[in-house]
Protein backbone atom coordinates (compact mmCIF):
# COMPACT_ATOMS: atom_id res chain seq x y z
CA UNK A 1 0.00 0.00 0.00
CA UNK A 2 2.67 2.36 0.56
CA UNK A 3 4.34 1.82 -2.50
CA UNK A 4 0.95 2.60 -4.39
CA UNK A 5 1.14 5.74 -2.36
CA UNK A 6 4.51 6.65 -3.37
CA UNK A 7 3.55 5.66 -6.89
CA UNK A 8 0.53 7.93 -6.69
CA UNK A 9 2.52 10.92 -5.35
CA UNK A 10 4.99 10.61 -7.97
CA UNK A 11 2.62 10.62 -10.87
CA UNK A 12 -0.05 13.29 -9.54
CA UNK A 13 2.48 15.49 -8.63
CA UNK A 14 3.60 16.52 -12.39
CA UNK A 15 1.40 18.08 -14.97
CA UNK A 16 1.84 15.53 -17.61
CA UNK A 17 -0.65 13.04 -16.63
CA UNK A 18 -3.52 16.09 -16.34
CA UNK A 19 -2.80 17.14 -19.71
CA UNK A 20 -2.85 13.61 -21.28
CA UNK A 21 -6.27 13.18 -19.59
CA UNK A 22 -7.47 16.39 -20.84
CA UNK A 23 -6.36 15.77 -24.43
CA UNK A 24 -7.87 12.08 -24.64
CA UNK A 25 -11.19 13.11 -23.55
CA UNK A 26 -11.10 16.72 -25.95
CA UNK A 27 -9.91 14.32 -28.84
CA UNK A 28 -12.64 11.33 -28.01
CA UNK A 29 -15.29 14.16 -27.04
CA UNK A 30 -14.95 15.90 -30.09
CA UNK A 31 -14.65 13.15 -32.59
CA UNK A 32 -17.70 11.69 -31.11
CA UNK A 33 -19.77 15.01 -31.24
CA UNK A 34 -18.91 15.69 -34.76
CA UNK A 35 -19.73 12.03 -35.61
CA UNK A 36 -23.13 11.99 -33.88
CA UNK A 37 -24.13 15.57 -34.95
CA UNK A 38 -23.82 14.09 -38.88
CA UNK A 39 -25.49 10.86 -38.44
CA UNK A 40 -28.43 10.44 -40.30
CA UNK A 41 -30.29 7.58 -41.31
CA UNK A 42 -27.63 6.06 -43.32
CA UNK A 43 -25.20 6.48 -40.67
CA UNK A 44 -27.44 6.18 -37.76
CA UNK A 45 -26.24 7.26 -34.55
CA UNK A 46 -25.25 3.90 -32.30
CA UNK A 47 -23.95 2.84 -29.20
CA UNK A 48 -20.64 1.31 -31.26
CA UNK A 49 -20.73 5.19 -33.36
CA UNK A 50 -19.57 7.04 -29.61
CA UNK A 51 -16.49 4.97 -29.21
CA UNK A 52 -15.18 4.88 -32.75
CA UNK A 53 -12.44 7.59 -31.13
CA UNK A 54 -11.20 4.91 -28.68
CA UNK A 55 -7.69 4.02 -29.93
CA UNK A 56 -7.55 7.83 -30.14
CA UNK A 57 -7.94 7.96 -26.84
CA UNK A 58 -5.80 5.01 -26.30
CA UNK A 59 -2.90 6.08 -28.01
CA UNK A 60 -2.76 9.40 -25.70
CA UNK A 61 -2.71 7.08 -22.54
CA UNK A 62 -0.32 5.14 -23.51
CA UNK A 63 1.85 7.76 -24.11
CA UNK A 64 1.29 9.18 -20.56
CA UNK A 65 2.13 5.32 -19.08
CA UNK A 66 5.05 5.53 -21.35
CA UNK A 67 6.13 9.32 -19.88
CA UNK A 68 5.19 8.36 -16.77
CA UNK A 69 8.58 5.71 -16.55
CA UNK A 70 10.78 7.28 -19.16
CA UNK A 71 10.74 11.02 -17.46
CA UNK A 72 11.88 9.24 -13.82
CA UNK A 73 14.77 7.87 -16.47
CA UNK A 74 15.67 11.33 -17.96
CA UNK A 75 15.60 12.81 -14.60
CA UNK A 76 17.14 10.40 -13.03
CA UNK A 77 14.48 9.75 -10.27
CA UNK A 78 14.35 5.98 -11.03
CA UNK A 79 17.59 5.97 -9.48
CA UNK A 80 16.47 7.69 -5.99
CA UNK A 81 13.49 5.47 -6.66
CA UNK A 82 15.55 2.39 -6.34
CA UNK A 83 17.55 3.74 -3.62
CA UNK A 84 14.33 4.47 -1.56
CA UNK A 85 12.96 0.89 -2.70
CA UNK A 86 15.97 -1.27 -3.77
CA UNK A 87 13.50 -4.17 -4.24
CA UNK A 88 12.72 -3.07 -7.91
CA UNK A 89 10.33 -5.71 -9.01
CA UNK A 90 7.94 -4.21 -6.05
CA UNK A 91 8.21 -0.28 -7.47
CA UNK A 92 7.89 -1.27 -10.67
CA UNK A 93 4.90 -3.35 -10.22
CA UNK A 94 3.48 -0.77 -7.34
CA UNK A 95 3.78 1.55 -10.74
CA UNK A 96 2.55 -0.43 -12.60
CA UNK A 97 -0.61 -0.72 -10.81
CA UNK A 98 -1.11 2.42 -10.41
CA UNK A 99 -0.71 3.61 -13.73
CA UNK A 100 -3.20 1.05 -15.25
CA UNK A 101 -5.41 2.46 -12.51
CA UNK A 102 -5.20 5.70 -13.38
CA UNK A 103 -5.80 4.72 -17.09
CA UNK A 104 -8.72 2.99 -16.10
CA UNK A 105 -10.20 5.82 -14.82
CA UNK A 106 -9.29 7.97 -17.83
CA UNK A 107 -10.53 5.25 -20.17
CA UNK A 108 -13.72 5.55 -18.46
CA UNK A 109 -14.59 9.51 -18.43
CA UNK A 110 -13.17 8.98 -21.97
CA UNK A 111 -15.62 6.38 -22.82
CA UNK A 112 -19.05 7.49 -20.90
CA UNK A 113 -18.48 11.29 -21.52
CA UNK A 114 -18.46 11.20 -25.16
CA UNK A 115 -21.71 8.64 -25.27
CA UNK A 116 -23.53 11.29 -22.60
CA UNK A 117 -22.87 14.01 -25.18
CA UNK A 118 -24.19 11.95 -27.97
CA UNK A 119 -27.37 11.45 -26.04
CA UNK A 120 -27.59 15.11 -25.61
CA UNK A 121 -26.94 15.90 -29.35
CA UNK A 122 -29.59 12.99 -30.50
CA UNK A 123 -31.79 12.55 -27.72
CA UNK A 124 -34.00 10.42 -30.17
CA UNK A 125 -31.57 7.88 -31.41
CA UNK A 126 -31.39 4.52 -29.60
CA UNK A 127 -28.00 5.26 -27.45
CA UNK A 128 -29.03 3.30 -24.32
CA UNK A 129 -26.99 0.25 -23.12
CA UNK A 130 -29.15 -2.75 -23.69
CA UNK A 131 -26.91 -5.29 -23.92
CA UNK A 132 -23.64 -7.19 -22.67
CA UNK A 133 -22.10 -5.73 -25.86
CA UNK A 134 -23.50 -2.20 -25.82
CA UNK A 135 -22.03 -2.33 -22.00
CA UNK A 136 -18.29 -3.81 -22.84
CA UNK A 137 -18.31 -1.56 -25.88
CA UNK A 138 -18.36 1.62 -23.78
CA UNK A 139 -17.26 0.80 -20.27
CA UNK A 140 -14.98 -1.91 -21.85
CA UNK A 141 -12.91 1.16 -22.97
CA UNK A 142 -11.56 1.40 -19.17
CA UNK A 143 -10.22 -2.04 -18.84
CA UNK A 144 -8.58 -2.38 -22.36
CA UNK A 145 -7.01 1.61 -21.74
CA UNK A 146 -5.52 0.06 -18.18
CA UNK A 147 -3.95 -3.03 -19.77
CA UNK A 148 -3.07 -0.97 -22.97
CA UNK A 149 -1.17 1.41 -20.09
CA UNK A 150 0.83 -1.20 -18.70
CA UNK A 151 1.81 -2.40 -22.04
CA UNK A 152 3.29 1.33 -22.68
CA UNK A 153 4.71 1.26 -19.10
CA UNK A 154 6.58 -1.74 -19.73
CA UNK A 155 8.05 -0.77 -23.27
CA UNK A 156 9.13 2.27 -21.51
CA UNK A 157 11.37 0.64 -18.89
CA UNK A 158 12.60 -1.65 -21.25
CA UNK A 159 13.77 1.68 -24.06
CA UNK A 160 14.03 3.94 -21.02
CA UNK A 161 14.22 6.77 -23.72
CA UNK A 162 10.53 8.88 -24.18
CA UNK A 163 10.97 9.71 -28.00
CA UNK A 164 12.00 6.30 -28.86
CA UNK A 165 9.74 4.24 -26.92
CA UNK A 166 6.73 6.67 -27.63
CA UNK A 167 7.68 6.20 -31.51
CA UNK A 168 7.71 2.19 -30.89
CA UNK A 169 4.82 1.91 -28.87
CA UNK A 170 2.72 3.90 -31.18
CA UNK A 171 3.90 3.36 -34.64
CA UNK A 172 3.41 -0.30 -33.91
CA UNK A 173 0.02 0.44 -32.20
CA UNK A 174 -1.68 2.72 -35.12
CA UNK A 175 0.14 1.03 -38.38
CA UNK A 176 2.68 -1.73 -37.23
CA UNK A 177 -0.35 -4.47 -36.56
CA UNK A 178 -2.03 -3.43 -39.68
CA UNK A 179 0.89 -3.97 -42.17
CA UNK A 180 0.88 -7.75 -40.97
CA UNK A 181 -2.50 -7.85 -42.96
CA UNK A 182 -0.97 -7.31 -46.43
CA UNK A 183 1.80 -10.25 -46.05
CA UNK A 184 -0.03 -12.71 -48.74
CA UNK A 185 -1.40 -15.51 -46.59
CA UNK A 186 -0.16 -15.95 -43.75
CA UNK A 187 -0.86 -11.71 -42.96
CA UNK A 188 -4.45 -12.64 -42.06
CA UNK A 189 -3.88 -15.68 -39.91
CA UNK A 190 -0.95 -13.64 -37.95
CA UNK A 191 -3.11 -10.40 -37.57
CA UNK A 192 -5.69 -12.88 -35.93
CA UNK A 193 -3.48 -13.35 -32.90
CA UNK A 194 -1.93 -9.87 -32.76
CA UNK A 195 -2.17 -8.19 -29.42
CA UNK A 196 -4.25 -4.87 -30.14
CA UNK A 197 -6.42 -5.95 -32.99
CA UNK A 198 -7.74 -8.94 -30.33
CA UNK A 199 -7.85 -6.09 -27.35
CA UNK A 200 -10.46 -4.41 -30.63
CA UNK A 201 -12.53 -7.31 -30.26
CA UNK A 202 -12.99 -7.28 -26.47
CA UNK A 203 -14.04 -3.68 -27.03
CA UNK A 204 -15.97 -3.86 -30.19
CA UNK A 205 -17.09 -7.62 -30.52
CA UNK A 206 -18.94 -9.02 -33.17
CA UNK A 207 -20.54 -5.12 -34.07
CA UNK A 208 -23.58 -6.12 -32.45
CA UNK A 209 -23.89 -2.33 -30.29
CA UNK A 210 -23.84 -1.14 -34.15
CA UNK A 211 -27.33 -2.09 -33.83
CA UNK A 212 -26.85 -3.42 -37.12
CA UNK A 213 -26.06 -0.73 -39.07
CA UNK A 214 -23.58 -1.22 -42.04
CA UNK A 215 -21.34 1.49 -42.15
CA UNK A 216 -19.32 1.84 -38.84
CA UNK A 217 -15.39 0.90 -37.58
CA UNK A 218 -14.01 -2.02 -39.24
CA UNK A 219 -14.69 -4.99 -36.55
CA UNK A 220 -12.04 -6.95 -35.07
CA UNK A 221 -10.66 -10.13 -37.05
CA UNK A 222 -9.57 -12.33 -33.73
CA UNK A 223 -11.90 -15.17 -33.06
CA UNK A 224 -11.94 -15.58 -29.86
CA UNK A 225 -14.67 -14.25 -27.61
CA UNK A 226 -14.95 -10.83 -26.12
CA UNK A 227 -14.11 -11.82 -23.00
CA UNK A 228 -11.33 -14.72 -24.03
CA UNK A 229 -9.69 -11.64 -26.29
CA UNK A 230 -9.44 -9.50 -22.93
CA UNK A 231 -7.56 -12.47 -20.88
CA UNK A 232 -5.68 -13.10 -24.04
CA UNK A 233 -4.33 -9.29 -24.20
CA UNK A 234 -4.08 -9.29 -20.19
CA UNK A 235 -1.87 -12.18 -20.48
CA UNK A 236 0.61 -10.33 -23.15
CA UNK A 237 0.05 -7.35 -20.89
CA UNK A 238 1.26 -9.44 -17.48
CA UNK A 239 4.48 -11.11 -19.73
CA UNK A 240 6.02 -7.79 -21.03
CA UNK A 241 5.80 -6.32 -17.41
CA UNK A 242 7.63 -9.40 -16.27
CA UNK A 243 10.18 -9.40 -18.56
CA UNK A 244 10.65 -5.61 -18.44
CA UNK A 245 11.12 -5.99 -14.70
CA UNK A 246 13.37 -8.72 -14.92
CA UNK A 247 15.62 -6.72 -17.26
CA UNK A 248 15.05 -4.02 -15.10
CA UNK A 249 16.27 -6.06 -12.00
CA UNK A 250 18.97 -7.29 -13.97
CA UNK A 251 20.45 -3.68 -15.36
CA UNK A 252 22.24 -1.21 -13.58
CA UNK A 253 19.97 1.97 -12.59
CA UNK B 1 30.51 1.98 8.53
CA UNK B 2 31.43 1.35 5.41
CA UNK B 3 33.06 -1.41 4.23
CA UNK B 4 34.29 -2.49 0.69
CA UNK B 5 35.94 -5.94 -0.36
CA UNK B 6 37.82 -6.38 -3.38
CA UNK B 7 35.10 -4.34 -5.17
CA UNK B 8 35.25 -4.87 -9.57
CA UNK B 9 33.18 -3.19 -12.01
CA UNK B 10 33.71 -3.99 -15.65
CA UNK B 11 32.02 -2.16 -18.09
CA UNK B 12 32.49 -3.99 -21.19
CA UNK B 13 36.31 -4.29 -21.53
CA UNK B 14 36.92 -1.58 -19.43
CA UNK B 15 37.44 -2.26 -15.62
CA UNK B 16 36.25 1.13 -13.96
CA UNK B 17 36.52 -0.03 -10.42
CA UNK B 18 39.50 -2.48 -9.98
CA UNK B 19 39.63 -4.70 -6.67
CA UNK B 20 38.69 -1.90 -4.54
CA UNK B 21 39.04 -2.88 -0.86
CA UNK B 22 39.01 -0.10 1.84
CA UNK B 23 36.71 0.89 4.94
CA UNK B 24 35.01 4.50 6.16
CA UNK B 25 34.98 4.70 9.89
CA UNK B 26 31.98 6.53 11.67
CA UNK B 27 32.31 9.67 13.29
CA UNK B 28 34.58 11.28 11.15
CA UNK B 29 34.04 12.93 7.25
CA UNK B 30 36.63 10.59 4.94
CA UNK B 31 37.35 12.10 1.53
CA UNK B 32 36.86 10.42 -1.35
CA UNK B 33 39.23 11.65 -3.58
CA UNK B 34 40.44 10.53 -7.55
CA UNK B 35 41.18 12.86 -10.63
CA UNK B 36 37.86 12.33 -12.86
CA UNK B 37 36.88 9.13 -14.30
CA UNK B 38 38.72 7.71 -11.26
CA UNK B 39 35.90 5.38 -10.64
CA UNK B 40 34.33 7.07 -7.65
CA UNK B 41 30.50 7.66 -8.66
CA UNK B 42 30.56 4.09 -10.16
CA UNK B 43 32.00 3.36 -6.76
CA UNK B 44 29.10 5.50 -5.06
CA UNK B 45 26.70 3.49 -7.09
CA UNK B 46 27.22 0.33 -6.03
CA UNK B 47 26.84 1.14 -2.15
CA UNK B 48 23.73 2.39 -2.96
CA UNK B 49 22.98 -0.68 -5.08
CA UNK B 50 22.13 1.14 -8.08
CA UNK B 51 24.99 -0.40 -10.02
CA UNK B 52 25.67 -4.42 -9.68
CA UNK B 53 29.07 -5.05 -8.91
CA UNK B 54 31.17 -7.38 -11.35
CA UNK B 55 33.03 -8.99 -8.20
CA UNK B 56 33.53 -7.99 -4.40
CA UNK B 57 31.14 -6.72 -1.92
CA UNK B 58 29.91 -3.43 -0.36
CA UNK B 59 28.42 -3.52 3.08
CA UNK B 60 26.61 -0.39 5.35
CA UNK B 61 27.28 -1.73 8.86
CA UNK B 62 27.57 -5.20 8.11
CA UNK B 63 24.71 -5.21 5.32
CA UNK B 64 24.70 -4.71 1.30
CA UNK B 65 22.08 -2.41 0.15
CA UNK B 66 19.28 -3.88 -0.63
CA UNK B 67 19.43 -5.99 2.65
CA UNK B 68 18.40 -2.46 4.18
CA UNK B 69 15.02 -2.35 6.02
CA UNK B 70 13.80 1.59 5.01
CA UNK B 71 17.41 1.80 3.24
CA UNK B 72 16.76 5.73 3.39
CA UNK B 73 16.60 5.90 7.00
CA UNK B 74 20.34 4.08 7.19
CA UNK B 75 21.79 5.64 4.34
CA UNK B 76 21.66 9.36 2.84
CA UNK B 77 22.81 10.32 -0.09
CA UNK B 78 23.34 12.66 -2.68
CA UNK B 79 24.66 11.45 -5.89
CA UNK B 80 23.54 14.37 -8.48
CA UNK B 81 21.55 17.35 -7.57
CA UNK B 82 19.44 17.67 -10.79
CA UNK B 83 17.93 13.90 -10.21
CA UNK B 84 14.76 15.20 -9.35
CA UNK B 85 11.68 16.09 -11.76
CA UNK B 86 11.81 19.55 -12.78
CA UNK B 87 7.83 20.00 -12.92
CA UNK B 88 7.85 18.49 -9.25
CA UNK B 89 7.83 20.45 -6.00
CA UNK B 90 10.62 20.69 -3.47
CA UNK B 91 7.95 19.55 -1.42
CA UNK B 92 6.23 16.54 -3.34
CA UNK B 93 9.97 15.63 -4.39
CA UNK B 94 10.59 14.96 -0.42
CA UNK B 95 7.05 13.83 0.33
CA UNK B 96 7.06 10.55 -1.71
CA UNK B 97 10.64 9.88 -0.83
CA UNK B 98 9.16 10.23 3.11
CA UNK B 99 6.07 8.31 2.04
CA UNK B 100 8.48 5.57 0.48
CA UNK B 101 10.15 4.86 3.86
CA UNK B 102 7.69 5.40 6.33
CA UNK B 103 8.91 8.65 7.37
CA UNK B 104 6.68 11.64 8.86
CA UNK B 105 5.42 13.94 6.71
CA UNK B 106 6.82 16.18 9.22
CA UNK B 107 10.49 15.57 8.62
CA UNK B 108 9.33 16.94 4.88
CA UNK B 109 9.37 20.47 6.57
CA UNK B 110 11.72 19.69 8.77
CA UNK B 111 14.98 19.13 6.23
CA UNK B 112 13.57 22.02 4.08
CA UNK B 113 14.46 24.41 7.21
CA UNK B 114 17.47 23.06 7.71
CA UNK B 115 18.73 23.52 4.15
CA UNK B 116 17.30 26.99 4.26
CA UNK B 117 13.95 25.64 1.27
CA UNK B 118 11.28 26.50 3.04
CA UNK B 119 10.36 29.72 1.31
CA UNK B 120 10.68 27.95 -2.43
CA UNK B 121 9.20 24.35 -0.89
CA UNK B 122 6.12 24.64 -2.98
CA UNK B 123 7.93 26.22 -6.17
CA UNK B 124 8.86 23.56 -9.29
CA UNK B 125 12.73 22.21 -8.59
CA UNK B 126 12.97 22.68 -12.60
CA UNK B 127 13.69 26.70 -11.19
CA UNK B 128 15.88 26.04 -8.64
CA UNK B 129 19.73 27.73 -8.97
CA UNK B 130 22.38 24.83 -8.60
CA UNK B 131 23.02 25.78 -5.07
CA UNK B 132 19.39 25.02 -4.50
CA UNK B 133 19.41 22.04 -6.47
CA UNK B 134 22.36 20.82 -4.11
CA UNK B 135 20.38 21.81 -0.99
CA UNK B 136 17.32 20.03 -1.92
CA UNK B 137 19.43 16.97 -3.04
CA UNK B 138 21.03 17.32 1.01
CA UNK B 139 17.54 17.77 2.33
CA UNK B 140 17.28 14.51 0.62
CA UNK B 141 19.76 12.70 2.23
CA UNK B 142 18.62 13.92 5.52
CA UNK B 143 15.27 12.68 5.20
CA UNK B 144 15.80 9.62 7.07
CA UNK B 145 17.65 11.00 9.52
CA UNK B 146 20.58 8.65 8.52
CA UNK B 147 23.51 7.20 10.19
CA UNK B 148 25.15 7.31 6.73
CA UNK B 149 25.92 9.64 4.60
CA UNK B 150 27.42 9.77 0.70
CA UNK B 151 27.89 13.09 -1.16
CA UNK B 152 29.45 12.92 -4.68
CA UNK B 153 31.00 16.03 -5.35
CA UNK B 154 28.95 18.30 -3.12
CA UNK B 155 30.50 21.34 -4.12
CA UNK B 156 30.86 21.43 -8.07
CA UNK B 157 29.96 24.36 -9.31
CA UNK B 158 28.74 26.20 -6.12
CA UNK B 159 29.62 29.72 -5.23
CA UNK B 160 32.21 30.07 -1.94
CA UNK B 161 29.40 30.31 0.14
CA UNK B 162 27.53 27.37 -1.02
CA UNK B 163 30.82 25.58 -0.37
CA UNK B 164 31.75 26.76 2.99
CA UNK B 165 27.84 26.00 4.01
CA UNK B 166 28.14 22.46 2.77
CA UNK B 167 32.16 22.19 4.28
CA UNK B 168 30.72 22.76 7.31
CA UNK B 169 27.52 20.93 7.54
CA UNK B 170 29.13 17.73 6.45
CA UNK B 171 31.67 18.43 9.50
CA UNK B 172 28.65 19.18 11.90
CA UNK B 173 27.28 15.59 10.60
CA UNK B 174 30.73 13.92 11.51
CA UNK B 175 30.83 15.76 14.78
CA UNK B 176 26.77 14.11 15.49
CA UNK B 177 29.24 10.39 15.10
CA UNK B 178 27.51 9.68 11.59
CA UNK B 179 29.62 8.58 8.77
CA UNK B 180 30.43 10.72 6.46
CA UNK B 181 31.85 9.54 2.75
CA UNK B 182 32.52 12.84 0.33
CA UNK B 183 34.26 12.62 -2.87
CA UNK B 184 36.03 15.14 -4.79
CA UNK B 185 38.49 15.74 -7.28
CA UNK B 186 40.33 18.66 -5.84
CA UNK B 187 42.76 17.70 -2.99
CA UNK B 188 43.02 21.15 -1.68
CA UNK B 189 38.71 20.97 -0.69
CA UNK B 190 39.21 17.70 0.41
CA UNK B 191 41.97 18.82 2.89
CA UNK B 192 39.82 21.85 4.51
CA UNK B 193 37.08 19.30 4.67
CA UNK B 194 38.07 15.85 5.60
CA UNK B 195 39.75 14.08 7.98
CA UNK B 196 40.36 10.87 6.54
CA UNK B 197 41.47 10.14 2.61
CA UNK B 198 40.59 7.31 0.49
CA UNK B 199 42.43 7.80 -2.75
CA UNK B 200 41.50 5.97 -6.05
CA UNK B 201 43.34 6.46 -9.81
CA UNK B 202 41.83 4.26 -12.51
CA UNK B 203 39.60 2.59 -10.20
CA UNK B 204 42.28 1.37 -8.17
CA UNK B 205 43.35 2.36 -4.52
CA UNK B 206 45.73 4.56 -4.38
CA UNK B 207 46.13 5.12 -0.49
CA UNK B 208 44.02 5.11 2.45
CA UNK B 209 45.36 7.14 5.22
CA UNK B 210 44.44 10.56 7.43
CA UNK B 211 44.26 13.73 5.41
CA UNK B 212 47.53 15.22 7.65
CA UNK B 213 49.29 11.85 6.48
CA UNK B 214 48.43 12.20 3.20
CA UNK B 215 49.44 15.62 2.35
CA UNK B 216 52.79 15.96 4.59
CA UNK B 217 53.73 12.33 2.19
CA UNK B 218 52.29 14.08 -1.31
CA UNK B 219 54.20 17.93 -0.79
CA UNK B 220 57.70 17.17 -0.80
CA UNK B 221 59.23 19.87 1.45
CA UNK B 222 61.96 22.05 -0.04
CA UNK B 223 63.76 24.80 1.29
CA UNK B 224 65.02 28.06 -0.34
CA UNK B 225 68.76 29.27 0.35
CA UNK B 226 70.09 32.23 -0.65
CA UNK B 227 73.51 33.17 -0.20
CA UNK B 228 76.73 35.17 -1.46
CA UNK B 229 78.80 32.18 -0.11
CA UNK B 230 76.96 29.54 -1.83
CA UNK B 231 80.32 27.49 -2.70
CA UNK B 232 80.85 26.87 0.94
CA UNK B 233 77.51 25.95 1.50
CA UNK B 234 76.87 23.39 -0.89
CA UNK B 235 79.38 21.06 -0.62
CA UNK B 236 78.45 21.20 3.62
CA UNK B 237 74.80 20.15 2.10
CA UNK B 238 76.14 17.73 -0.04
CA UNK B 239 77.80 15.69 2.95
CA UNK B 240 74.49 15.21 4.96
CA UNK B 241 73.21 14.51 2.05
CA UNK B 242 70.73 16.80 1.09
CA UNK B 243 69.23 17.42 -2.38
CA UNK B 244 70.40 20.23 -4.27
CA UNK B 245 68.97 21.96 -7.04
CA UNK B 246 70.46 25.40 -8.36
CA UNK B 247 67.93 28.00 -9.29
CA UNK B 248 68.33 31.41 -10.80
CA UNK B 249 68.94 33.27 -7.23
CA UNK B 250 69.83 30.23 -5.47
CA UNK B 251 69.71 26.96 -4.20
CA UNK B 252 66.40 24.93 -3.60
CA UNK B 253 67.07 22.03 -0.92
CA UNK B 254 64.97 18.69 -0.12
CA UNK B 255 65.93 15.96 2.19
CA UNK B 256 67.13 18.70 5.15
CA UNK B 257 65.11 20.85 7.63
CA UNK B 258 65.48 24.24 7.54
CA UNK B 259 67.04 24.46 11.03
CA UNK B 260 69.88 21.94 9.81
CA UNK B 261 70.34 24.24 6.99
CA UNK B 262 70.89 27.40 9.45
CA UNK B 263 72.65 25.20 11.90
CA UNK B 264 74.94 23.89 8.67
CA UNK B 265 75.47 28.13 7.90
CA UNK B 266 76.33 28.77 10.80
CA UNK B 267 79.67 26.04 11.29
CA UNK B 268 80.82 27.21 8.33
CA UNK B 269 80.18 31.09 8.45
CA UNK B 270 78.20 31.77 5.59
CA UNK B 271 76.07 34.31 5.56
CA UNK B 272 72.19 33.72 4.50
CA UNK B 273 70.18 36.09 2.72
CA UNK B 274 67.15 34.21 2.83
CA UNK B 275 66.04 30.92 3.87
CA UNK B 276 62.54 29.79 3.12
CA UNK B 277 60.84 26.63 3.33
CA UNK B 278 58.73 26.05 -0.02
CA UNK B 279 55.35 24.21 0.87
CA UNK B 280 54.34 22.40 -3.00
CA UNK B 281 50.99 22.95 -3.97
CA UNK B 282 48.70 20.41 -2.83
CA UNK B 283 47.22 20.05 -6.11
CA UNK B 284 50.79 19.49 -8.04
CA UNK B 285 51.35 16.80 -5.42
CA UNK B 286 47.96 15.25 -5.66
CA UNK B 287 48.99 15.00 -9.65
CA UNK B 288 52.22 13.76 -8.77
CA UNK B 289 50.60 10.86 -6.97
CA UNK B 290 47.89 10.29 -9.03
CA UNK B 291 50.03 10.91 -12.05
CA UNK B 292 50.06 7.26 -13.91
CA UNK B 293 46.07 6.95 -13.24
CA UNK B 294 44.68 10.00 -14.50
CA UNK B 295 42.62 8.59 -17.37
CA UNK B 296 43.10 11.36 -20.36
CA UNK B 297 46.57 11.74 -18.90
CA UNK B 298 48.28 9.52 -22.23
CA UNK B 299 45.79 11.01 -24.87
CA UNK B 300 46.24 14.66 -23.68
CA UNK B 301 50.15 14.55 -23.89
CA UNK B 302 50.01 12.78 -27.31
CA UNK B 303 47.76 15.35 -28.56
CA UNK B 304 50.00 18.23 -27.36
CA UNK B 305 52.90 16.49 -29.11
CA UNK B 306 50.87 16.02 -32.14
CA UNK B 307 50.22 19.58 -32.81
CA UNK B 308 52.04 21.67 -35.15
CA UNK B 309 55.17 23.25 -33.90
CA UNK B 310 53.75 26.83 -34.78
CA UNK B 311 50.81 26.52 -33.07
CA UNK B 312 52.31 24.80 -29.84
CA UNK B 313 54.50 28.17 -29.92
CA UNK B 314 51.86 30.19 -29.94
CA UNK B 315 49.77 28.35 -26.87
CA UNK B 316 53.22 28.21 -25.14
Amino acid sequence: MTLLAVERIKLLSTRSPWWCALTALLLTGGFTALVVSQSNAQFPATVSATQYAYSFGMAVIMVLATLAVTTEYRFGTIRTTFQAVPNRAAALSAKAAVIALVALVIGEIMAFLPWGLATLIQPEADLALNSTADWINVAGVGPACALAAVVAMAVGILVRHSAGAISLVLIYFLAAENLVTLIPGIGADIFKWLPFNVLHKFVTGNGESANGATYGQPLSTSTLSPWWALAYFAAFAVVLLAISIVTARKRDA
Amino acid sequence: MIEAQSLTKRYGDKLAVDDLSFTVESGRVTGFLGPNGAGKSTTMRMMLGLDNPTGGVVTIGGKRYSELHHPLRTVGALLEAHWVHPNRSARAHLSWMAKSNKISPKRVDEVLDIVGLSEVANKRAGGFSLGMSQRLGIAGALLGDPEVLLFDEPVNGLDPEGILWIRKFMQRLAEEGRTVFVSSHLLSEMALTATDLVVIGKGKLISQSTTEEFVARATDSTVKVRSPHLDRLRPALDRVGATVTTTDDGLLVAGVAGEKIGELAMENQVTLHELAPQQGSLEQAFMQITGDSVEYHADLETEAAEQPAGHAAVTN
